[in-house]
């Protein structure tokens, strides 16, 4: 499978210096090396999610416990999440950092994707939440930190788009 | 039964839980009987209130967290059942008050009112432990074994489709919010 993982041991490297110490995940084919780092580490909380939305609750509980976590999921499931995003980690100031893999963008073989990559950036912009790109491996470690600080000092969602040039290798 | 009953029976035992409720009549009640710190009103995002109760337990497993979920808002996001059974936090308490009805909007009747069974879908999802609770005195010995327990426990209790008069209280959102947060961070320092 042409998933790099080499950048994601990079992306679950600079998540772990962030003290991240519980991601939740619902599983796509750009996030199985991942998933798999998180579950292989006894050092993490891993959560499966049955739904993306779930995972708002979820990292909201451990903020309130004290503990810094991470949600990995697809664009699709980004969209799925959006009524938790609005109406709990912006009503009540939740800091989340939100991993989203960018399918359906350039490159995209997958019709089925296609028109979720039409609408994540628009709905990211309409809904006020600050997102940056993770597409280069130099840059992976810094912006997984700023992003991560950013969410904590707004005390609000931030997102970071895993592209294709990043997580694929063909 | 009713729900403040219910509520009531079991406030006492609350001290030393984190608990988080769902929106409308649970939370308006349970405000109704005294407000405490350790107390959360997700005041929207139906049905993330088990899904906030399971992060919360994940993370503090010593800690009691006892979740007062509803029929209308468990039905949105069932799946969390099948999150909670996956990792099964041994001091999560999930209790759902089952009034078959959407009261706050007018009482339009959930599936539960047509039979939709939630003790079955718990216990098929692989809560270890369920119970359906139909009176104030088995409810609050439901509760009261489910906090001394160890084990995951979903609790229904069938209660009328009455609520309180009004749902808005005076206290804010935010400051629930950052009251709550503090006092789990005071409660490592102790």
């Amino acid at each position: 499978m042409p998933v790099s993982a080499a950048n994601s041991k990079l992306i679950y490297d600079a998540l772990k210096e962030c003290d991240i110490r519980l991601v939740s995940a619902l599983p796509e084919t750009w996030l199985v090396h991942l998933i798999r780092l998180t579950d292989e580490d006894p050092e993490m909380i891993l959560v499966r999610l049955a739904k993306e939305e779930e995972a708002v609750g979820i990292s909201a509980g451990a903020h309130f416990a004290g503990v810094k976590s991470a949600m990995l999921m697809q664009n699709h499931g980004f969209l799925a999440s959006i009524n938790g995003i609005v109406s709990f980690a912006h009503l009540y100031k939740i800091p989340l950092l939100m991993l989203i893999s960018y399918r359906g963008s350039l490159g995209e073989r997958d019709p089925w994707q296609t028109q979720g990559g039409n609408v994540t950036e628009p709905l990211l912009r309409a809904l006020r939440i600050p997102y940056f790109f993770l597409d280069g491996w130099e840059t992976v470690k810094k912006r997984i930190r700023q992003a991560q600080t950013l969410a904590e000092s707004s005390l609000q969602p931030v997102a970071l788009l895993l592209t294709r040039d990043l997580m694929w290798e063909e | 039964m009713q729900r403040i009953h219910c509520l009531r029976s079991v406030y006492s035992d609350l001290e030393n839980c984190l608990v988080v409720t769902i929106m409308g009549a649970v939370a308006a009640e349970l405000q109704s009987l005294g407000h405490r710190p350790n107390f959360f009103y997700l005041q929207h995002a139906m049905g993330l209130a088990s899904s906030t109760g399971l992060g919360l337990a994940l993370c503090m497993p010593e800690q009691t967290v006892i979740v007062f979920d509803g029929d209308g808002s468990l039905l949105m996001n069932l799946g969390s059942l099948s999150t909670m059974a996956r990792y099964r936090p041994q001091k999560l308490v999930h209790v759902v008050f089952d009034n078959e009805s959407l009261l706050s909007v007018g009482g339009f009747p959930t599936a539960t009112s047509t039979g939709t069974d939630l003790e079955g879908i718990a216990r098929a999802a692989g809560i270890p432990r369920v119970t359906t609770i139909r009176s104030v005195e088995s409810f609050k010995a439901a509760v009261n074994e489910a906090i001394q327990g160890s084990e995951l426990t979903t609790i229904i209790a069938k209660v009328e489709a009455k609520g309180p008069a009004a749902y808005v209280t005076d206290l804010s959102l935010l400051e629930n919010r950052f009251q709550f947060h503090r006092h789990i961070q005071s409660l490592k320092t102790r």
